[in-house]
């Protein structure tokens, strides 16, 4: 019993740093200026100040820059998941020189920082006339670290899936395409929802590379926008930034609310590799 | 010959896409390293090893990074793992609400890093900031966590390891549902304590996962940008610019894209050298097994 409750008080210690800010975020977000730091700390606003929300809109166009984050993201998804289900497939169905080594190099992405080639990514989509565009939060994560790992976990699903199924639709007369699309890709429909779940929060969340390759406000992304709410000094206009730092954070929440399991093993299965 | 075919065809989108986006700019960061490539300037010199000298022996402000690295890339493992060991080791024991508290430890898993490192800049504020006007009610007065050195480092290293430790426990959590129980059970039946259990047959079992979790957190903690860039900027006078940040503020802040590749191979380097230690040591442990 007495073992219990002292349980119980760890867990709430280690588990209130990892709330408390989400707390703190929602409580700022809707506190007028004078009240944000205001002594003692409340949670609960003495007045609502209902405003901030609409000065996240005036101050910068954000729902653009939603839409920029979600279209992205959504391209990165449908991307990484067509291209990492073709080489996927390929790496763990098909014999071919060259195989491994080929496999091995792809692998070498995963352990890449991103900082190490960012120099000469930018040099190189400057020369192509692609900075202060989208194109470059396309192409670098679907062909970066998050189609590969992709790639990855597509091969180990279908390494772990026997061929049978395959051949007998290969003696039907099917061909290697049609079989893809018509018999791979239906079974490989789970773990297709795990890579598509990676690649969308990957993208969704990525910071680095709008903040190096986008110069324009409209262009920005929603993990740069919100920090960008600043008064004429520089310094933050921080119930603003909260409200939307909380706006940005609850659609991903409520997904994680709606889909904990899937989303959880998802990522935890990416990261145990 | 007609698989082979195939297969290139296959693997080709992908390939081609990885040859452009990662092994030639992999390349290129080498053949930078040895010029004084610059973004403002058209044209690069090679200069041969002048980056690399220049960065042993003239600035000082390498081997700060490096260890400011080496502090922060420490501290945030043995945090993140030793919270995240703990969540698993109790939420494995039935209790009730154990859900709960799992998937509250995993909201900030899927909050994007930057909202993580903004909030908590808010909270960490030095006058009226949240956690000291917290520490106030103990009679204990903060610092101006982010602007002060130590106080500084300690905060990023700290906000960075809460970021993932619900992913780590979740980690911890799959290892353990696939320890045996006849393990557990024998000795218990052998007579040992609870915490001898704890300690001489689950923690052991759970050596390889453990593993692998570290090497995993290292490398991914050598890529810290995010929270440095907007919690202190690397500062106050550079108590946090850890290398990763380092070839950034040289590359895109001050422009001096060759010095910056010399540091982006340094990084790679370390990187490498991880890599290959894990290699080793996953060998080790299944050779041993």
């Amino acid at each position: 019993m007495a073992l219990r409750v002292l349980l119980y008080v760890l867990l709430v210690l280690a588990v209130a740093p990892l709330v408390f800010p989400f707390l703190w975020m929602a409580s700022s977000a809707l506190k007028p200026p004078a009240e944000i730091f205001s002594y003692p700390p409340r949670l609960i606003p003495q007045h609502v100040a209902w405003e901030n929300l609409s000065e996240v809109f005036r101050l910068q166009p954000f729902a653009r820059q939603i839409w920029n984050s979600v279209y992205i993201a959504a391209a990165v998804t449908a991307l990484t998941c067509a291209l990492s289900l073709l080489s996927g497939y390929a790496f763990a169905r098909l014999r071919f020189p060259g195989r491994n080594l080929l496999f091995f190099l792809l692998l070498s992405a995963l352990m890449l920082p991103a900082e190490v080639t960012l120099i000469p990514l930018f040099k190189m989509l400057r020369l192509a006339n692609l900075v202060d565009t989208h194109v470059p939060l396309i192409i670098l994560p679907v062909f970066g670290a998050t189609g590969v790992m992709a790639t990855f976990l597509i091969r180990q699903f279908f390494q772990s899936l026997p061929p049978e199924v395959e051949e007998a639709a290969q003696l039907d007369g099917l061909g290697r395409l049609g079989i893809i699309w018509h018999i791979a890709m239906p079974l490989a429909r789970p773990m297709l929802g795990a890579v598509a779940i990676i690649a969308f929060l990957a993208s969704w969340n990525s910071y680095l590379e709008p903040l190096v390759f986008l110069n324009r406000v409209e262009l920005f992304t929603v993990p740069v926008a919100i920090t960008a709410y600043t008064d004429a000094t520089g310094h933050p206009l921080w119930n603003v930034q909260m409200a939307a730092t909380a706006i940005s954070t609850l659609p991903v929440l409520l997904a994680y609310v709606l889909a904990r399991r899937q989303i959880t093993d998802s990522l935890a299965h990416a990261n145990s590799r | 010959m007609r698989e082979t075919l195939t297969a290139y065809l296959l693997i080709s989108p992908q390939m081609l896409g990885f040859l452009v986006v990662v092994l030639i700019p992999l390349i290129t960061v080498l053949v930078l390293s040895f010029t004084d490539s610059n973004l403002l300037a058209p044209d690069a010199r090679s200069v041969g090893l002048d980056n690399y000298q220049t960065m042993v022996s003239e600035d000082p402000a390498f081997w700060r990074s490096v260890v400011t690295t080496g502090i922060f890339s420490a501290g945030l493992v043995v945090i993140n793992v030793v919270m995240s060991l703990f969540l698993a080791l109790v939420l494995h024991r039935k209790l009730r609400g154990a859900q709960l508290f799992l998937a509250l430890a995993f909201l900030p898993v899927v909050t994007s890093q930057a909202a993580w490192a903004v909030v908590w800049r808010f909270l960490l504020q030095g006058e009226g900031g949240t956690v000291n006007s917290l520490l106030s009610v103990f009679s204990i007065s903060g610092p101006n966590w982010l602007f002060e050195a130590k106080p500084a480092l300690a905060a990023v290293t700290v906000v960075a390891a809460l970021k993932t430790v619900g992913l780590k426990a979740v980690i911890f959590l799959a290892a353990l549902r696939s320890i045996p129980k006849e393990a557990v059970e024998a000795a218990r039946l052998d007579g040992a304590s609870e915490w001898q259990v704890q300690r001489r047959v689950i923690l052991p079992l759970l050596a390889p996962t453990t593993l692998v979790v570290v090497i995993i957190t290292l490398i991914g903690s050598f890529q810290v940008f995010d929270y440095i860039m907007l919690m202190t900027n690397g500062g106050p006078s550079h108590a946090t610019t850890v290398l990763a940040f380092a070839i950034y503020q040289q590359g895109f802040e001050l422009m001096r894209t060759g010095y910056a590749s010399a540091l982006a191979v340094v990084l790679f380097v370390i990187t490498l050298g991880l890599v290959a230690v894990q290699w080793w040591a996953r060998k080790k442990w299944v050779h041993s097994e």
